[in-house]
């Protein structure tokens, strides 16, 4: 066999498997479906932490600066969706537009959270961006007054969900003798903007800013020597992450229809970070499994734990939500013994974190 | 009745249990550079393990100071314990590691403390049972009480405490020994893991301390009281400079009053429009405005960019 055809066939089974994993993704909902629409459900939440998730990976796992207050950014973007899409202040714009313009108001939320920590480094800006978000949390609980913005710890219900014209996403159709529930089309949507955000990433993660931002994690001082301007490459990643966050929240916002305060505690940052610990701190494919197994076992867990608990004691002992929990600090502290460079690692991310001083 | 004086002697009573809490951060930052992010936590299982022998108590009749007292003794043990292990279990093998994973192994010990704690505690808040008669005293216009006044007085007792420990006995010069280097620390024959752990273990003691007090101030203990806890008396730590001890506690002491001035006067200064809902907030602010303009705190000897 000459070289071309080795090339080929190889080219081709990869081909073939890309194949076979988008023809599984197109066909799971429906799999899920036949096992409950809670399951489509879970699957889109999923997605939408995937989403998180990557945009936190920007700024954690790219530019090596934790955020402990990236959930702000969600809620930011979850909040413009919601003001600017539901009976509040009687604004319903469509989501195209509306999705950008999250970004952008997450955008410059990141930029002003940036700008003052810039000079901070490792655990310090940890601990701000941690304030940070409970600052941001503060105000949603109560910007109610002087003048009703966020409607306080109450929340803003009847959100618009995602519409094209007369197609509304979160109404159920019969598409050509396929049943499609409003999950399932929201699952689609998801899955395409996940796709986007994937290759957005990738794209980053070579380009030049990526390397800039890979630089700035190694040795900030020496990439200041080389010429990196660390200033504005830092606020990009916070700036660019925030956009991703500010994004995933109107996503929520339009499918749970309902928001308040309380969907954006320090415990959500913590679960997102999680996610990209557990899959491989600046490895994109790994971030992704990080949140998707986060999202499914602890579900798969609720559906047998309870009833285990039940026939065994008779009563469940340990709530769900409870398990959850103690599985994320677990997954925290185990992978940081044991495997610190997550699941699946990135090569320098590796590199980084099992060497000794 | 004077506002401001009031104010002030409320500042002072949260103030000191800041200090107190904040002396935990200091310490473990100021030998290992680790922001001990489940210190908080330990503040938390202080007040719970207390609250429950206080409760189980209450009914006797022994005199109420005893109780509180046999209370806090039962919790020190406990969080020295669990701060023992922390150390052990998540902090000691990371050592040598980059900062970042420490940090997320805390994060992780943080989450785990508060379910295992809502676990054997429920969700419901411990009450704290009223066996203390609520006495005051009036001064200058303004009240103070019988807890608030042994909330400052055994703040300062153990601040004095610590103080002598640090600096007039020989595991406090081991102690500073090996916070200026470690390496040459151990080549003087002192043994560094037993210092470190050290180190955690008297940090928990004063967390349970702090734990009861501001339990007792409120009336309740209830599993997530940590974490904001732990945050603002971190704020403390910066802003009096963090590895400075007299920092932490001048720092916990300024942020108090701090805070309740805040709150006790920004209604008045934005006529209304803002309330006391945002007394969490003058923390964080003043953490990010000492981070920005003077990293390396009040009285700072590290700058806040080494970290």
């Amino acid at each position: 066999m000459n070289i071309f055809a080795k090339i080929l066939t190889k080219a081709r089974s990869k081909w073939v498997g890309v194949a076979l994993i988008a023809l599984a993704l197109i066909a799971l909902p429906f799999a899920l479906a036949a096992a409950g629409t809670a399951w489509v459900r879970i699957a889109n939440l999923a997605i939408l932490f995937a989403f998180l998730a990557l945009g936190l990976n920007i700024v954690v796992g790219f530019a090596g600066l934790l955020d402990l207050g990236y959930i702000a950014f969600y809620g930011v973007g979850a909040y413009v969706y919601a003001l600017l899409a539901s009976p509040h202040f009687n604004l319903h714009l469509p989501f195209w537009v509306i999705l950008p313009i999250g970004a952008l108001v997450a955008c410059v939320f990141g930029v002003l959270l940036g700008a003052p920590t810039l000079k901070l480094r490792g655990d310090y800006l940890a601990i701000v961006t941690l304030g940070f978000g409970e600052i941001v949390r503060i105000f949603l609980n109560n910007l109610s007054r002087p003048f009703n913005l966020t409607n306080g710890p109450q929340g803003i219900s009847r959100i618009d969900p995602f519409s094209f014209g007369a197609f509304d996403f979160s109404r159920n159709e019969t598409i050509a003798g396929l049943a499609f529930s409003g999950p399932i089309k929201y699952y689609y949507l998801l899955l395409a903007l996940l796709l986007l955000a994937i290759v957005v990433n990738l794209r980053l993660q070579h380009s030049r800013i990526g390397r800039a931002w890979e630089a700035i994690r190694e040795d900030e001082i020496a990439a200041r020597a080389m010429g990196i301007n660390t200033t504005r490459i830092k606020l990009l990643a916070f700036a660019m992450g925030a956009s991703f966050g500010g994004v995933a929240g109107g996503m929520f916002a339009a499918i749970q229809g309902f928001i308040s305060p309380e969907s954006f505690v320090l415990v959500e940052s913590v679960m997102v970070l999680s996610m990209v610990v557990l899959g491989g701190m600046g490895n994109v494919w790994g971030v992704v499994l990080g949140a998707v197994l986060l999202t499914f076992v602890p579900e798969l867990l609720r559906d047998w734990v309870q009833p285990v608990q039940q026939s065994l004691f008779g009563k469940t002992i340990i709530e769900p939500e409870v398990i959850r929990m103690l599985l994320f600090g677990l997954a925290l502290v185990l992978m940081m013994l044991f495997r610190p460079a997550g699941l699946l690692p990135s090569a320098i991310r590796k590199r980084e974190l099992t060497k000794q001083k | 009745m004077d506002i401001f004086l009031q104010q002030i002697i409320n500042g002072l009573t949260l103030g000191s249990v800041y200090a107190i809490v904040a002396l935990g951060y200091t310490m473990v930052y100021g030998i290992i550079q680790l922001i001990n992010f489940a210190h908080g936590e330990l503040v938390m299982i202080g007040a719970m393990v207390a609250f429950s022998v206080i409760n189980a108590l209450a009914g006797t009749h022994l005199p109420p100071v005893l109780i509180v007292f046999i209370g806090i003794l039962a919790a020190i043990p406990v969080c020295m314990l669990v701060g023992y292990a922390m150390e052990r279990i998540a902090y000691r093998p990371l050592r040598s590691a980059p900062r970042l994973a420490p940090l997320i192994t805390a994060i992780g010990i943080s989450i785990i403390l508060q379910h295992l704690a809502l676990l054997v505690w429920s969700r419901n808040p411990l009450a704290f049972p009223q066996i203390i008669p609520f006495v005051t005293f009036p001064i200058g216009g303004a009240i103070i009480s019988g807890v608030q006044i042994a909330i400052i007085l055994t703040s300062v007792l153990m601040m004095g405490a610590l103080t002598f420990m640090v600096y007039r006995t020989k595991l406090g010069i081991a102690m500073r020994a090996t916070s200026q280097n470690p390496l040459v620390a151990g080549l003087m024959g002192i043994d560094i893991d037993r210092i470190i752990s050290f180190t955690f273990i008297v940090g928990a003691a004063l967390a349970a301390v702090a734990g009861v007090m501001v339990g007792t101030y409120y009336g309740i203990a209830h599993y997530g009281m940590g974490s904001l806890l732990g945050m603002k008396a971190f704020s403390a730590a910066v802003l009096g400079g963090i590895g400075n001890l007299a920092g932490a506690m001048l720092g916990g002491i300024l942020l108090g009053i701090v805070e309740a001035l805040g709150a006790g006067y920004i209604g008045d200064l934005t006529n209304n429009v803002f309330g006391s809902n945002y007394q969490d907030v003058f923390a964080f602010m003043v953490l990010i405005g000492v981070l920005v303009f003077r990293p390396s705190g009040l009285l700072g000897e590290r700058v806040g960019d080494r970290a």
